[in-house]
């Protein structure tokens, strides 16, 4: 009883690891341009498939081309940002946000009907020898590949924290989240800044995907659940915070499992969007957030 | 509305009138049906996200409540009418329910709360009734389809009509206050929560109205089907690439989805997706105003020269 407790809070830290670092990708970009990627899911899903088609095709090992996966979204962000999203650069912050949803909506129905078309509708992982691995603590399960995806996420967030903090991109990052104009005023070129944290999000969305297709699977329609749970994250974590959203992440995945144990795995998918409905009339400025944050 | 454009419309309602009588194709009525289906769908949803700005992602979750109600109590023995109008009902009261605290709010919440909104319902619905619903045999026996496309001819004028009377009143006018500049409409003492709860009702009221005619019209389906996400983005694309905002705009939006997707399903399965959210983001992008915008534009061009 005890042990099957533990083993599904374990379960749902090691996965609100991978929720976190989703939300975090998302929330960075909200945060600097203010634009809502809805299409973050794909980005996610084109990340996974990466994965899993360098594995497949070429057997390379998907925590070897991690690299590879954060490359190909970093250009892909990048010419997203270019063909689309860079368009909507000097709306006001409502039009921003609204037309960046509505195209975010277009362009995930496109790259998710075009990877049924090429990929088919199936769900894929990635198995390698060491898949089954399994690493017992006082009879809890730990199953290597998704502790190692954890601790990658931890590693990707504590980077980009550190890059957000010591470096001058970042802080010129920070200071676009602050006050767009006085940023400008301070000789930041704002253009830049934008492109930057659109294809840092996106890479962070790499890295997710990638990791989701070795500890667990991957299908074409994936998008909209993982962009779902990525948005409740961002407004549960309070907008803004990296440590915030990360914690946020790891929050929803424990809550998720502690409802697939004592009510129904099938109200597992549901449990966030409830949590949001009710932070949204209850506690509006989030969990961690103030009332003017 | 001028004397030319009043004899057009009664000219197309006429024409409309007459077509189950016209035609004896079933396929040719089912395909009309699905047209004015998306014709209300898209209207309601404009409602709110063209004329007051706000975008709604749940309207699904409206749609699907009309069905469930209406479904519920017409096959329990209620007449038609009445679980109509308890379908729409129901509809408003979950609008309201996510409205009023994300209304509140700026920014994200609204277009969040729906969104979460319809996928709790299609998790929910899907897990409580799992069981196809049909009409039962002795009902099917004396099914008939003209009715149906009666009553979606109904909802269809009545949701457009409902959108045409709201926008040229003072309230319309709030609403579009609101939209434009909220600070400035607050100044003059219009309430943007008010004018924004009203359009929120009124689009929840005949979306749900629309699933309600939906329930009557199909035989079987899976209760969860109408809780798709695919209602929603299908009725906003329609309506942006129709013309936001316009009234308009949505119908032609609509028929102009059920035909493409005609033409298309017969060569490649699903490729109309791809196709409509491309120039849904063309739409979104370049052409504001949509088919209605560039319409106007070259009137006016042509009217100059």
């Amino acid at each position: 009883m005890f042990d099957a407790l533990a083993q599904n809070l374990v379960y749902g830290i090691l996965v609100g690891a991978l929720y976190g670092l989703a939300a975090v990708g998302l929330s960075l970009v909200f945060g600097v341009t203010k634009f809502l990627n809805v299409a973050h899911g794909e980005f996610l899903m084109f990340g996974g498939y990466a994965s899993f088609w360098l594995f497949t095709l070429w057997k390379v090992d998907p925590f070897v081309s991690l690299p590879a996966a954060i490359v190909f979204l970093l250009v892909l962000g990048a010419v997203f940002y270019k063909l689309l999203f860079g368009r909507m650069v000097k709306l006001t912050e409502a039009e921003k946000i609204q037309n960046t949803l509505l195209v975010g909506f277009g362009l995930s129905l496109i790259l998710q009907n075009l990877a049924l078309r090429f990929w088919t509708a199936d769900t894929r992982s990635i198995t390698t020898f060491y898949s089954g691995a399994v690493f017992t603590f006082a009879g809890v399960r730990f199953p290597i590949v998704r502790l190692a995806s954890m601790g990658i996420a931890f590693v990707a967030v504590v980077a980009l924290q550190l890059f957000l903090r010591r470096t001058y991109t970042g802080k010129a990052l920070r200071a676009t989240v602050e006050n767009w104009e006085a940023a400008t005023l301070m000789g930041i070129d704002i253009q830049r800044v934008y492109l930057l944290s659109f294809v840092m999000g996106a890479a962070l969305a790499g890295v997710a995907g990638a990791l989701v297709s070795v500890g667990y699977s991957i299908d074409p329609t994936m998008g909209m659940g993982w962009t779902l749970k990525s948005l409740v994250v961002m407004v549960l974590g309070g907008l803004g915070s990296i440590t915030g959203t990360f914690v946020g992440g790891i929050i929803l995945g424990v809550t998720e499992s502690a409802t697939g144990y004592f009510l129904s795995l099938t109200y597992k998918e549901v449990v966030g969007l409830v949590l949001f409905i009710l932070v949204l009339i209850f506690r509006p400025q989030g969990l961690f957030g103030t009332k003017e944050g | 509305m001028n004397r030319r454009q009043i004899a057009l419309l009664l000219l197309i309602i006429a024409i409309l009138a007459a077509l189950p009588v016209v035609i004896k194709s079933d396929s040719t009525i089912n395909l009309a049906v699905y047209v004015l289906l998306y014709v209300s769908l898209a209207s309601s949803w404009n409602i709110l996200g063209g004329f007051s700005g706000q975008t709604n992602l749940g309207h699904a979750a409206f749609f699907g409540a009309g069905t469930l109600a209406t479904r519920f109590l017409w096959l329990s023995g209620w007449n038609l009418f009445p679980s109509l109008l308890a379908g729409g009902l129901l509809a408003v009261a979950l609008a309201l329910l996510v409205g009023i605290p994300a209304f509140r709010l700026r920014g994200v919440y609204f277009a969040i709360g729906t969104l979460a909104l319809s996928q709790i319902l299609y998790i929910t619905v899907g897990n409580t009734f799992s069981m196809i619903s049909s009409i039962p045999a002795q009902d099917l026996a004396v099914y008939q389809l003209a009715p149906r496309y009666y009553l979606f001819l109904g909802v269809a004028l009545l949701t457009t009509g409902t959108g045409y009377v709201l926008v040229n009143s003072r309230l319309g006018l709030g609403i579009m206050a609101v939209r434009e500049e909220e600070d400035a409409a607050e100044s003059l003492g219009v309430s943007a929560l008010k004018h924004k709860l009203l359009a929120l009702s009124v689009s929840a009221f005949f979306g749900g109205l629309t699933g309600g005619a939906f329930a009557f019209y199909h035989v079987g389906y899976y209760p969860q089907l109408p809780f798709g996400i695919e209602w929603t983005f299908d009725s906003m694309m329609m309506a942006y690439i129709g013309g936001v905002g316009t009234i308009v705009g949505p119908i032609i939006g609509a028929v102009f989805f059920v035909i493409l997707r005609e033409l298309l399903a017969l060569k490649l399965a699903e490729m109309h997706l791809i196709v409509f959210g491309t120039l849904f983001i063309l739409v979104v992008l370049f052409l504001p105003g949509g088919f209605v915008g560039v319409w106007e534009k070259t009137r006016k061009a042509l009217a100059r020269r």
